[in-house]
């Protein structure tokens, strides 16, 4: 096989430097499988003559889903037959991306068997990525998939594959179980996973801590991430050890604090707590003398997307502080009541953050039934356009009175 | 009367059948029209039902072009024989 693999000098260039190289994973492929080779002759000639030879999208999957696969078919099908079909199969992968040997070996041999062998671990969306087979292949490969207890994930207009940090199982700083979380929406919303009726994508992200390790607040339509709202914990012995060691205090911690809530006056740190922003900061530099408090929960926030249709967008808060615990019944009311919202009137490939902006966030937590709060708004000088009926009616009793 | 499954799907079919080829419909689109066409003799719930209905029997499939549609089964206008 290996002599089948044409001259690829611009490619070559990707392999060159100490960092991993796709190239070279691809060649190493290309040793045994066709598929991979023709994937190179594709992308070389790509390369040179600045042109994508992808057809994407279609009506490739398996029976009864809508989502999970990638349909992508060559344009140059005579000259590289082996990748005329180049489907992706998007795999739902075990919260915080904890996995057997066994396993890992199982989904390799798989698509060893009915794909390219070529895989990316893991996609953005958090799934593992199984890259390039045929139409004929994707039910068996499905099959296959379920006998070891895995499914396809999510794609098109539907729940993406939920996915979160690695949480309680190894980090010390996460607020409640993201793992637990994770696994439970993901078996709770099958349906919407599956079966795409959203005008758009709608990503959960799961973060222990406001270190947010998954990128939540930036990628997710709904992010889910860790806090506390008492007061940081502090081991005054341990402060007094970094600065005795050497740590420059004030330089390094305090005078970096966003909310310069705290003070040093070289022999004991002071903060308070009420104006804290939960940054994570201080207990990331002094990680032995600072804890997140015991009242702990996640902060939901909502919005977030990276720039495909428009531009990106963060997330905004939308329940400051909640409570983890399952079955997380509170947190997916306002899900569906949100999802009830944008499928009635949400406009195609509109994510929820661009339909919130669109319909005002006033109008929006009226449909959902959420009361706006101070910690809703996005950043200084936003103006929300929330009324307050309430006021209005008072006014009017009291103009009624004065007539 | 509440309308049943079968009836709903049926419904469903001829839509997408009608618009092959001029209109995709997403799933909401159908939902959204047989409330219109019934009124209180359908919820949401039973159109997603309907719609289950409609993909698992092979009668309908989904597609993607930039969003996701449902439509009849046919050949894809990229595949490669």
């Amino acid at each position: 096989m290996a002599d089948n693999v044409q001259e690829t000098p611009l490619l070559d260039e990707l392999e060159k430097g100490p960092w991993p190289s796709f190239v070279k994973e691809i060649k190493m492929a290309a040793k045994r499988n066709p598929m991979a080779v023709d994937l190179l002759g594709q992308l070389e000639k790509s390369y040179r003559e600045k042109i994508g030879y992808w057809k994407h999208g279609g009506i490739v999957g398996v029976m009864g889903y809508g989502g999970g696969v990638i349909g992508r078919y060559s344009d140059l099908s005579e000259e590289f037959p082996n990748v005329s079909h180049f489907h992706t199969m998007r795999i739902n992968q075990p919260a915080g991306w904890f996995y057997t040997t066994d396993a890992l070996r199982s989904i390799c041999d798989i698509w060893e068997k009915h794909g390219s062998g070529l895989t990316n671990m893991h996609g953005s969306t958090g799934d593992i990525i199984l890259l390039g087979t045929s139409t004929d292949h994707l039910e068996p490969v499905f099959d296959e998939l379920q006998k070891i207890d895995f499914d396809i994930g999510g794609s098109g207009s539907d729940v993406r594959t939920p996915s979160c940090c690695c949480g309680q199982a190894r980090c010390e700083w996460a607020c409640y179980d993201t793992m637990g979380a994770c696994y439970d929406f993901t078996m709770a919303y099958q349906d919407e996973l599956h079966r795409p009726a959203f005008p758009y994508k709608f990503k959960f992200k799961f973060s222990g801590c406001p270190n947010d390790c998954v990128a939540s607040i930036a990628r997710s339509d709904l992010s889910i991430i860790g806090t506390w709202r008492d007061d940081i914990q502090m081991d005054e012995a341990a402060v007094k050890e970094y600065a005795d060691n050497g740590m420059d205090i004030q330089k390094d911690v305090v005078d970096n604090c966003p909310a310069k809530c705290m003070a040093w006056d070289g022999t004991k740190l002071e903060i308070d707590n009420s104006y804290c922003r939960r940054c994570m900061h201080c207990i990331n530099v002094m990680p032995k003398a600072l804890r997140p408090g015991k009242d702990r929960g996640a902060t939901i926030l909502i919005g977030s997307k990276a720039p495909i249709v428009e531009g990106a967008m963060l997330s905004s808060v939308l329940i400051p502080f909640i409570k983890m615990e399952p079955p997380y019944q509170e947190i997916k009311d306002v899900v569906e009541r949100i999802w009830d919202v944008w499928c009635e009137e949400g406009k195609n490939r509109e994510r929820i953050g661009e339909f919130i902006q669109r319909v005002g966030l006033g109008n929006f937590l009226e449909a959902i039934e959420v009361e706006p709060i101070p910690e809703m708004v996005a950043h200084p000088r936003e103006n929300p356009y929330v009324f307050y009926e309430e006021y209005y009616e008072e006014d009017d009793e009291e103009e009624d009175d004065e007539s | 009367m509440a309308k049943t499954v079968d009836e709903v799907a049926d419904a469903m079919y001829t839509m997408v059948k009608d618009a092959q080829g001029m209109k995709k419909l997403k799933p909401m689109d159908l939902t959204k029209a047989m409330i219109e066409m019934y009124g209180d003799e359908v919820d949401k719930k039973l159109c997603k039902e309907a719609i289950k209905q409609l993909v698992n029997s092979g009668r309908c499939v989904y597609t993607y072009f930039g969003g996701s549609f449902l439509e009849l089964p046919h050949r894809e206008g990229a595949a490669n024989d």
